[in-house]
Order: C-alpha cells, then sequence, then structure tokens
C-alpha cells in the first residue's frame, strides 16, 4: 500500500471523508452564527445551546411522543427557532444598537442557564437515541466502512446550507433582510415590518443550529454540555471564514473539517488545538478573514 | 552530636505536636470539603448525588461526632486541577476543612494531595482512577479508596488477552488518568503474551470518534482499548458500533466504564462489554439495601463511587470517633488499622501507601433479553481478590514504602 509519511493513503482517504463529515456539521453550525451576525450585528453565545437544545428536544420528542426523527428533523428546528424568537423578542430586542459586548454576555447567560436547568434534569451521561432504521448498516468503500447515516449528514447538511445561501443573497425575501439591517429606518418608511424581520432572521439562525443538533442526535451523546465545546471551534471557523460571510462560513466549516481530521491522522493530540492554530495565522495576515470584506 | 541533638529535639517537636492535636477535634468540629465535578462530563459518576451520598453517611453516623457537630462543603472542581487548587488551599488555610472527600478527575486528586500533604489534612480520594496516585504522586495524607487503573487493566485486560485478544490498538485520553490506565493495560497484556501495536492519544473531551476508530480499524488489532471515561466512552463505543467494529472481527474493550455510562448507552448498544468494577448495586441484599436508600434520595442507582464516598466517610468518622480527634495522621492511621467490613467492601484494608485493597469483580453487560428493568445491567463473571488485583507494594515506587 502506498504511504504518505507513514500513514497508508487508503486511511488517508477515510480521514479526508471523516473530515468532510464532521466540517458538514461545523458549516451548519458556522452558518447560523453568521447569518446571526452578519445580518444582526449579535455574537450569538447561546449557538452552542440551539445546537444541543435540537438534539435534547430530538430525544425528548421521540420518547415522549414517540415523534419519529423525519418529522423531528423539521419538528426540533422549528420549537427551537420559536425559542430563539422568544428570546430576541423579549430579550436581544432591547439591547439592540449597544455594543457588541452585550449581545455577547447576554446569550451567554441564557446559553449558561439553558445548559445549567437541562444538567439539572437529564443529569450528563446522555441520552439514548436510536437511528432509525433505514440508516442502520453502511457501505465498504474499500478504504473505509461509510455509515449510510454519515452520508446521509453530508447531504442534508450542504442541502440546507446551500438553501440558506441562495435565499439570503439571490432572492427578493434576502435582499430585504440585507437591505434591512443596513437601514432599517429607510426599509420601515417603505413598508416593512423591520422588527419582525430581525425576530425571524434570529430564529431562522438558531433553527439551523439545532438542525445539526437533530443531525447529530443518533451519533453523539446528546447531553446537555455537547454544545459547550462545539461552541467555541465554531467561533473560531466563523473568525476563520470572516464574521458575517455566508458563503465563507460554509466553505470554512468544511475546510476546518479536513484540517482537524487530518491533524488527527498525523498528530492526534493537536487536534483540538489545530483550528485555533489556523484562526491565529489568519487573522495575522488576514483580519478581516479569508472571505471576510476588508474593513 | 549535632545530628543526634537534631533529631532529639524534632522528635520531641513531633512528640508534642502529634500529642497536641491528639487531644481533641479542631474547632468543636468536623468539616469535611466534598469536592467534584458537578457539572461537566463525569458529574454523573459522582457529583452532587456523591454528595447526597456523604450526606447520607454522616446522618446513618447521627449527625454528630462524639458530641461534636460535623458540617459539609461543597465545590465543583470543573475538572481543572487550578481551580481545584485554589478551592482546596482556600479550605484548609482559611475556613478550617479538615478532610477533602470526592476528587474524580485524576489530575485534580494528584494536585489536590500535594496540597494537603502541605497543610497536614487528609484526603479520601473515591473517583479518580489514575494508579500513579498511590504510586509515584503517592503522600501521607490522602487514601485512594474504590479502584484505580491497574486492577482495571488486570480484570478487563486479562480477561480479553486470554480469549484471544492478542494485538491491541489503544484509544486514550490525553492526560494523568489516559496515560496511567494505558501504562497498566501495556503491562498487562504484555504479560500475558499480547502486544499493543499501535496507540492514539484523543484530547479530552472528544465528541467525535469516528476519526479515531477509523484509524483503530486500519491497524487490523484484535481489540480496541478504551482508555477513557465518561462521555468520550460512551461516544467511542457508539461510533465504533456505527462503523461496525465488531461485525469486522475486531473487539472492544472498555477499560472503565461506570454504571452511568452503561446506563446511557443501554443494554441494546452495550450488551456483551466486559468490564471491571469495584462494586455493583445489585451483589447481595446488603448492597441492595443501601441502593434503594440511595435511590430514593436521588432517583438513580449508585455508582462505585457514590457506594465508595459513603463507606469511605462512614470509615472516617469511626475513626475520629475512635481516636477523638480530626488530625490528620491520628485518623489516617486508625483508619489503616481498621479492616473495612460494610456494603461496599468485605475485609478492606488500607495500606502504607494509600490505597485501599480490596476484591474487584469482572462483569458482563447483560443482554435486553436478561436485563429486567433499566437498572439490571451487569450480571458478575468473577470476583478478583484483593491481593491479585492491585499493585503489590513490592513493585511501589511510594515514597512511604521501603523497598
Amino acid at each position: 500500500m502506498s504511504m504518505i509519511f507513514g500513514v497508508p493513503l487508503a486511511v488517508l482517504f477515510g480521514q479526508l471523508l471523516i473530515g468532510i463529515i464532521n466540517g458538514a456539521f461545523y458549516a451548519l453550525l458556522s452558518l447560523g452564527l453568521a447569518v446571526i451576525f452578519g445580518l444582526l450585528k449579535i455574537i450569538n453565545f447561546a449557538h452552542g445551546a440551539m445546537y444541543m437544545l435540537g438534539a435534547m428536544v430530538t430525544v425528548l420528542m421521540f420518547d415522549a411522543m414517540g415523534i419519529n426523527y423525519w418529522v423531528a428533523l423539521f419538528g426540533a428546528p422549528l420549537v427551537v427557532g420559536t425559542f430563539g424568537v422568544l428570546i430576541e423578542y423579549f430579550l436581544l430586542r432591547r439591547i439592540a444598537g449597544q455594543d457588541h459586548i452585550y449581545s455577547l454576555l447576554l446569550t451567554f447567560g441564557v446559553a449558561l442557564i439553558i445548559q445549567g436547568v437541562l444538567i439539572n434534569w437529564f443529569g450528563v451521561s446522555g441520552l439514548r437515541y436510536t437511528m432509525p432504521d433505514v440508516f442502520k448498516g453502511g457501505v465498504n468503500l474499500g478504504f473505509m466502512f461509510m455509515p449510510y447515516y454519515r452520508a446521509w449528514v453530508i447531504v442534508a447538511a450542504l442541502l440546507v446550507c446551500f438553501g440558506t445561501w441562495f435565499v439570503i443573497e439571490k432572492t427578493k425575501l434576502g435582499s430585504y433582510l440585507r437591505a434591512g439591517t443596513e437601514d432599517s429606518q429607510l426599509m420601515q418608511g417603505f413598508g416593512i415590518n423591520v422588527p419582525l424581520l430581525i425576530s425571524v432572521t434570529y430564529g431562522f439562525g438558531v433553527a439551523l443550529a439545532a438542525f445539526a443538533g437533530v443531525l447529530a442526535a443518533p451519533i453523539y451523546s446528546v447531553t446537555p454540555v455537547m454544545g459547550s465545546s462545539t461552541l467555541i471551534v465554531v467561533f473560531a471557523v466563523v473568525v476563520i471564514g470572516g464574521m458575517g460571510s455566508i458563503g465563507g462560513a460554509i466553505i470554512t466549516g468544511i475546510l476546518m473539517g479536513v484540517i482537524e481530521g487530518l491533524t488527527k491522522t498525523f498528530y492526534p493530540p493537536a487536534s483540538s488545538a489545530v483550528i485555533f492554530l489556523v484562526m491565529v495565522l489568519v487573522l495575522m495576515f488576514r483580519p478581516s478573514g479569508l472571505f471576510g470584506k476588508e474593513a | 552530636m549535632t545530628m543526634m541533638k537534631k533529631l532529639l529535639t524534632s522528635a520531641i517537636a513531633s512528640a508534642m505536636m502529634a500529642g497536641g492535636a491528639q487531644a481533641a477535634i479542631s474547632n468543636d468540629t468536623v468539616k469535611i470539603g466534598y469536592l467534584a465535578d458537578m457539572s461537566g462530563t463525569y458529574r454523573d459518576l459522582a457529583g452532587p448525588n456523591g454528595q447526597k451520598a456523604l450526606e447520607m453517611a454522616i446522618a446513618d453516623f447521627g449527625g454528630n461526632v462524639n458530641g461534636k457537630k460535623i458540617e459539609v462543603v461543597s465545590a465543583d472542581d470543573r475538572n481543572s486541577p487550578d481551580t481545584s487548587s485554589s478551592t482546596v488551599r482556600r479550605w484548609v488555610e482559611n475556613e478550617n476543612v479538615d478532610m477533602v472527600a470526592g476528587m474524580v478527575a485524576s489530575s485534580v486528586s494528584i494536585a489536590v494531595s500535594k496540597i494537603l500533604e502541605e497543610n497536614d489534612r487528609l484526603g479520601i480520594i473515591s473517583g479518580s482512577a489514575a494508579s500513579s496516585i498511590t504510586n509515584e504522586h503517592c503522600t501521607p495524607n490522602h487514601i485512594h479508596y474504590v479502584y484505580d487503573t491497574y486492577p482495571l487493566a488486570n480484570g478487563t485486560a486479562s480477561a480479553v488477552v486470554k480469549e484471544g485478544g492478542k494485538t491491541w490498538y489503544m484509544l486514550t485520553a490525553d492526560y494523568a488518568f489516559g496515560h496511567s490506565l494505558e501504562s497498566d493495560v501495556k503491562n498487562v497484556v504484555e504479560a500475558n503474551g499480547g502486544e499493543i501495536i499501535g496507540a492514539v492519544r484523543h484530547p479530552f473531551p472528544t465528541q467525535d470518534f469516528s476519526s479515531f476508530i477509523l484509524q483503530a480499524q486500519a491497524s487490523g488489532a484484535d481489540v480496541i482499548g478504551l482508555a477513557n471515561a465518561g462521555a468520550d466512552t460512551t461516544n467511542a463505543i457508539t461510533t465504533a458500533s456505527e462503523f461496525g467494529v465488531t461485525q469486522s472481527g475486531q473487539t472492544l474493550a472498555a477499560l472503565l466504564l461506570f454504571l452511568t455510562d452503561v446506563h446511557a448507552l443501554g443494554a441494546q448498544t452495550a450488551q456483551g462489554i466486559q468490564l471491571t468494577t469495584g462494586w455493583y448495586w445489585d451483589m447481595n441484599d446488603e448492597t441492595r439495601e443501601w441502593s434503594d436508600r440511595f435511590m430514593k434520595e436521588t432517583g438513580v442507582r449508585p455508582t462505585m463511587v457514590h457506594a465508595g464516598i459513603y463507606s469511605s466517610a462512614m470509615q472516617y468518622l469511626n475513626a475520629v470517633a475512635a481516636t477523638g480527634s480530626d488530625d490528620a495522621q491520628t485518623v489516617r492511621k486508625q483508619m489503616m488499622d481498621t479492616p473495612i467490613n460494610d456494603m461496599f467492601a468485605k475485609n478492606g484494608r488500607i495500606r502504607v501507601d494509600g490505597r485501599m485493597v480490596h476484591d474487584m469483580y469482572l462483569a458482563e453487560v447483560k443482554t435486553p433479553a436478561e436485563s429486567k428493568n433499566e437498572w439490571d445491567l451487569y450480571k458478575i463473571l468473577r470476583t478478583i481478590p484483593a491481593e491479585e488485583a492491585y499493585r503489590p507494594l513490592s513493585e511501589s515506587k511510594c515514597k512511604l514504602v521501603n523497598n
């Protein structure tokens, strides 16, 4: 078997694919953050908690009401998105226009409260969620065993990412959104309900995180703490991509998944640090991020 | 001559100190500090329910020692040696804490035991795993009560090697505990004629194990050894089953699994996994009786750590009552002199290095058909006698052992 730096080529292919799968998660999560920051200028530290809520709601809906995975795929983001709209309406709206640090602290506080309450109820050992039968098993690709579910994760995440990018950058609704945050008074003058637009946008960004949570439920331990470590990495991804750049967040998410995957192969102990190393380098040489517009 | 004089004065001084301390319970209060992960990955195996176990012990003891009150303070160690060190320093230096109980992450226990040694207070570690805690990191100020990585390796790894799992690939949590467990496993596997053919050290904590499982699969090893704990282990097991590890003929050996982990995985996913445990709630009438009371308090079945916290607190309070003192050395000596016979252990004893040695058990997770309820999870395959389970003192690197 041919080797690259002592790693068989087949293993390397496998790791690249795994990297893309994880990158799909990062893309989905950083996309939501980028939408919220890019359009609303809110630094949403509650994003990890919303991801976790997406997964928890999926499990709880199944346990309590027998609601299956396919319904949860839409239902959980809807529930969490609505919760997001309420947070925006009752809390975030009150600090609109203030310095970024206020939204950061407020959302961080909200995240800690949600996480703390759920830890109190459910502990941290994790809730069980059985994978839907269609996804059981996998296919042998020759260089690795590819579980069907992981393939589905890539497809679902990329579809949602592309759809979001398309709506915001290419449709009329997207142009309203972008204009509404650019000059809300003018937009209101044109008869558009800007506060509603903002609430819905926040709810949508949060729903994206919840969608990632539903995708994660069958393969990771669903616990109230699952979002806290993911959040920091996802923030680094957004910074690398350029704060607020929608397309940048998607591409960088996948790229970072691959870089992390390769680090896990060549030098595993550094795998939790490598994304931050990239972030430092990017900030040094391109402070506005890979895809950010120069300030 | 000067040497003689020095010896003499220090002997007199220490006799006076010991005499002074022996006389009474400091501040007329026995104060116990409970330190554990209250909110992170290791919360469920000890955490707030461990504090309940401690409080149960105090209530069962009667709420006071020789008429002096017993107080409990608690703190979240946040799995951070730094945070824990400053907490314990405050406890012993300003708040007159006599004994620190709980302690989960091995790195926390090692850091805290140094502070306890400096201040001559007692620590009873129930949650940690690293066998180095009573080996190279031993102090005259702590006791390691429930289990450690030596019997984990000894029990599970030797059983798996004897069943034909000769070549091993290790997935190791990259900190004190994982390193300690990995090296203990290596010794056992090699002693039984097996071989470690590869290892990967993963960051603690890790959510996605797919990359590491893939490497382990590519290694072609008979056995994938998991030298990690808590959510890391459950995540690794779930991912392994997703990636068809067992179908491809490899065996998983989870070296440290707590009841709460197995409960989270469920019998369906975890069935057939062998593990080593220091205690199980459903072993006999005594364990069941205590577990029922614990469940009434907490709503869950106790882990071996919960039971160990109760048992060790009981032993501690008995020793304080017997000596009439809360001085660390006096109490520790009394505890070493008293064999432990309760619902947790039979003929357990505390050695000079601080290791409490008692029988350990090799267990197997029941199949869904065998499991009668959600907590009916283990069947005990074998009792590993105390003297076989733990590292013999003759191999010890502890400074308190004369080798």
